[in-house]
C-alpha cells in the first residue's frame, strides 16, 4: 500500500498454548519482502523458521501483530479466504514432497489446476509444461513410488510452480537429498526466480544451499537475529 | 464443482480398487438381499395367486373362527356333521358339500412307517377336491355311514409303504386303527404351497370321528357352487343358515368364515407380502451395516490420507470442496455397491425362480427404491468422515507421519 513490499510483517508474534504450557515461537518478527526477491531462512531448529512460513504461506494467523500480503492483512481473512489465497497466489514445496501417491506425476501437477477449475483442455498441456520444465519430460505416468528422491521433489516443484504463483514457500525442499540432488533443486528454484520472478522464500539449514539465495534471513529464539544480502558472482 | 468432486473421488476410488471393493460388499449384500427376497415374495405371490384362481371360482371354504387377520382367526366351536348336512338341504343352488377333518398320523404296514396326514370326510370329498380313484373303489354310502375301516392312500403313501406290492387289500394301521386301503388316488404332484398332494389318507368321516379323533367335530365344510350361479347369493345364504345354527344374535360377529377361493388367495398373499415385508427389513439392517462399513472405511481413509488432505488445503482447497470430494467418495460407493448388488440380485433371482419354479416379477420400483438407498447410505455415513477430513488444520495434518 504505502511501499512496495510484496510480503510485510509487523511485530508478529505466536504463541501455541495457553497459561503454563504457553510457548512463544515468534517474539516479534518485522519482515519486508518485495516481488522478485530469492530469500533463504537460517536458524537453529525451533528457532520458529516453520512457525514464520506457515504465517507467510497463509496457513497460520499471527498471535499478535500484522501480515500484509500484497496490501491484505491477512489476519482479518476467514479460513476459506485464506484457501482463496494459496490457491491463486502462492506454491508450497515440502521437505517429504507430499504427493499423492499412486497417483501419476501429471496427476499430480494437475491438482492445483483442478481446484482452479482448468478444463482438461488446458489443464493437460499446462502440467505437461511444468513437467518439462523441471526436466520430467517423458515420466508423466510414473507414480511417486516409482521415481527416485529427487524425481520427487522435482514433481513437487512442478506442482507448486505450474500456476504460475506470485509466492513460492519452500520449506527445507532439500532436507531429505543428497547433495547431488539438492544442487539440482536450488538451481531449479534459481531460475523459476530469475526467468519467471517468482518470489520465493526457503527455509534451509545448509549454508551451501542459502548460497543460491539473494538474501539470508537469520532466526533466533523467535526473534530474526540477522538479515544480509549475498554478493554473488 | 461437482464435477471436480467426482473426478477427484474417482481417482481416488481407483488408487485403491480392492478396498473399494471390499467397502462396497456390505451394499451388495444388503441391496442384492433385498431385491431377491423381494423378486421371490412377488413371483411367489403371483404364483399362489394364479394356481388358486385356477383352481376354480365356484370353490367355498367354511370354517369355524372369527377372522382376524392374514392367516388368523380366533377359537371357536367347531362343526358337526349336521352342519354339514343342514347345507346341503337348505342351500339352493349347490353342486356337493364335503365335511372334512384331518390330523397328523404314523401310518405302518408291515416294517415300514410313514407320518403322514389322514382326513376324514364323505365320498364327497373326491368331487369337490376333483381326485380320481386310480386302483380299487372310493368309499360308498354305507362305508360313511357305518363307519367301516377302509381308507383310500395317495401315490406318496403307497410309495412309502408298500414296496412293489400292490396296496388294495391290505391292512395299514393308523393309530390304534387297523383299516384296508381299497384305493389309490390319481397322483397330482406338489401344490401350489409346495405341499405333497399325494402324501394323505383318506377314511370315512365316521370312522375317523369314532376311531381316530374321538370327537364328532368337523373342521371344514367344503362347498362347490352350482357352474354360472353366484358364490356371493350362496355365501350370504350359507352366513345366515349358520348363524341361526349357532345361535348367535343380531349384535353378535359371525363367529365362522365362509371363503371363496379369491378371498383365499388374498388370504395367502397377505401372507406372503408380510413376510417379504419382514424380510425386506432384516435386508434393511444388513443395508445399514453396509452403511456403518462405509463410514467406517472412510473413516479409515481419512485418517490415512491427512497427509495428503493437509497438501489439498495448503493448495487451496476449500473446506467444502474437500467435505464434497469425501461425501462423493462415500456416495459413489455405496451407489456403485448399489448397482453391482442389483445386477448380481437380478440374475441371482432370474435363478433361483428358476429352481423354485416360481414366476420371475421384474419390481421397477424396488430396484428404483434400492437404489436411492443405497446413494442415500453414502451421503449419511459418508458425512461425518468428510466433515472430519474438511476440519483438519492443514498445518498438523501436513506433519502427520
Ligand atoms: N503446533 C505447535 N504446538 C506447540 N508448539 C509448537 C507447535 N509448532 C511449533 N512449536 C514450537 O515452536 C517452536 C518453533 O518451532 P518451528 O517453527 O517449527 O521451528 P523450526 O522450524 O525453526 O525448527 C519450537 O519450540 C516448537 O516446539
Ligand atoms: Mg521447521
Amino acid at each position: 500500500m504505502m511501499n512496495t513490499s510484496l510480503i510485510e510483517l509487523r511485530g508478529v508474534t505466536k504463541t501455541y498454548g495457553t497459561g503454563t504450557a504457553a510457548m512463544q515461537a515468534l517474539r516479534g518478527v518485522d519482515l519486508c519482502i518485495a516481488q522478485g526477491e530469492f530469500v533463504a531462512v537460517m536458524g537453529a531448529s525451533g528457532s520458529g523458521k516453520s512457525t514464520c512460513m506457515n504465517i507467510l504461506g497463509c496457513l497460520d494467523t499471527p498471535t499478535t501483530g500484522i501480515y500484509h500480503f500484497q496490501g491484505v492483512e491477512v489476519g482479518t481473512l476467514t479460513r476459506n479466504q485464506r484457501a482463496l489465497l494459496r490457491r491463486h497466489y502462492l506454491g508450497f514445496v515440502f521437505q517429504g514432497f507430499n504427493l499423492l501417491n499412486r497417483t501419476s506425476a501429471l496427476e499430480n501437477v494437475e491438482l492445483p489446476l483442478i481446484y482452479r477449475h482448468f478444463s482438461p483442455a488446458t489443464r493437460h498441456p499446462q502440467a505437461r509444461r511444468a513437467l518439462a520444465q523441471v526436466g520430467l519430460t517423458g515420466w508423466e505416468h510414473h507414480t511417486p513410488g516409482e521415481l527416485s528422491g529427487g524425481q520427487q521433489q522435482r514433481v513437487a516443484i512442478a506442482r507448486a510452480i505450474v500456476t504460475q504463483p506470485i509466492v513460492l514457500l519452500a520449506d527445507e525442499p532439500t532436507g531429505n537429498l543428497d547433495s547431488a540432488r539438492s544442487i539440482e533443486v536450488m538451481e531449479l528454484l534459481t531460475s523459476f526466480n530469475r526467468d519467471q520472478g517468482i518470489t520465493i522464500v526457503m527455509v534451509t539449514h545448509e549454508p551451501d544451499m542459502a548460497a543460491f539465495a539473494k538474501r539470508v534471513v537469520h532466526f533466533r529464539d523467535g526473534l530474526i537475529e540477522k538479515d544480509h544480502h549475498n554478493h554473488v558472482g | 464443482m461437482l464435477g471436480n468432486a467426482l473426478l477427484l473421488a474417482l481417482r481416488e476410488l481407483r488408487r485403491n480398487v480392492m478396498r473399494s471393493f471390499l467397502t462396497m460388499l456390505g451394499i451388495i449384500i444388503g441391496v442384492g438381499a433385498v431385491i431377491i427376497l423381494v423378486t421371490l415374495g412377488n413371483g411367489a405371490t403371483q404364483q399362489v395367486t394364479e394356481q388358486i384362481a385356477s383352481l376354480g371360482s365356484n370353490l367355498l371354504m367354511v370354517t369355524p373362527g372369527k377372522r382376524m387377520g392374514p392367516g388368523q382367526s380366533s377359537a371357536a366351536p367347531s362343526f358337526k356333521l349336521a352342519d354339514a348336512e343342514a347345507i346341503a338341504r337348505e342351500t339352493s343352488s349347490l353342486k356337493t358339500v364335503a365335511p372334512v377333518s384331518s390330523r397328523g398320523v404314523t401310518a405302518i404296514y408291515a416294517n415300514e412307517n410313514w407320518s403322514t396326514s389322514v382326513t376324514g370326510s364323505t365320498e364327497e370329498y373326491f368331487t369337490v377336491g376333483n381326485r380320481h380313484i386310480k386302483k380299487g373303489r372310493m368309499f360308498t354310502a354305507s362305508d360313511a355311514r357305518l363307519g367301516t375301516a377302509v381308507c383310500v392312500i395317495g401315490e406318496t403313501v403307497r410309495a412309502k409303504l408298500f414296496d412293489r406290492q400292490g396296496p388294495i387289500g391290505q391292512h395299514i394301521r393308523l393309530n390304534k386303527l387297523s383299516c384296508e386301503v381299497i384305493g389309490l388316488l390319481e397322483s397330482k404332484g406338489q401344490s401350489t404351497m409346495g405341499t405333497d398332494q399325494d402324501d394323505l389318507i383318506i377314511v370315512p368321516l365316521r370312522t375317523f370321528q369314532r376311531r381316530i379323533a374321538g370327537n364328532e367335530d368337523v373342521s371344514m365344510i367344503q362347498v362347490s357352487v352350482k357352474d354360472g350361479y353366484s358364490t356371493e347369493r350362496v355365501k350370504q345364504e350359507i352366513g345366515r343358515l349358520l348363524r341361526t345354527r349357532r345361535h348367535l344374535s343380531a349384535n353378535e360377529d359371525d363367529n365362522f368364515n365362509v371363503m371363496d377361493m379369491k378371498e383365499i388367495a388374498n388370504m395367502l398373499s397377505g401372507t406372503t407380502r408380510m413376510m417379504t415385508g419382514l424380510l425386506g427389513a432384516v435386508a434393511a439392517v444388513s443395508l445399514l451395516v453396509g452403511g456403518i462399513g462405509i463410514m467406517n472405511i472412510m473413516l479409515v481413509s481419512v485418517t490415512e490420507r491427512t497427509r495428503e488432505i493437509g497438501t489439498r488445503l495448503a493448495i487451496g482447497a476449500l473446506e467444502r470442496e474437500v467435505l464434497l470430494q469425501f461425501l462423493v467418495e462415500a456416495v459413489v460407493l455405496s451407489s456403485f455397491g448399489g448397482i453391482i448388488g442389483i445386477v448380481f440380485a437380478l440374475v441371482a433371482s432370474v435363478g433361483l425362480t428358476g429352481i423354485m419354479k416360481v414366476p420371475f416379477v421384474f419390481n421397477m420400483p424396488i430396484v428404483l427404491i434400492a437404489f436411492l438407498f443405497s446413494a442415500a447410505v453414502g451421503v449419511i455415513f459418508g458425512y461425518f468422515p468428510a466433515r472430519k477430513a474438511a476440519r483438519l488444520d492443514p498445518i498438523e495434518a501436513l506433519r502427520y507421519e
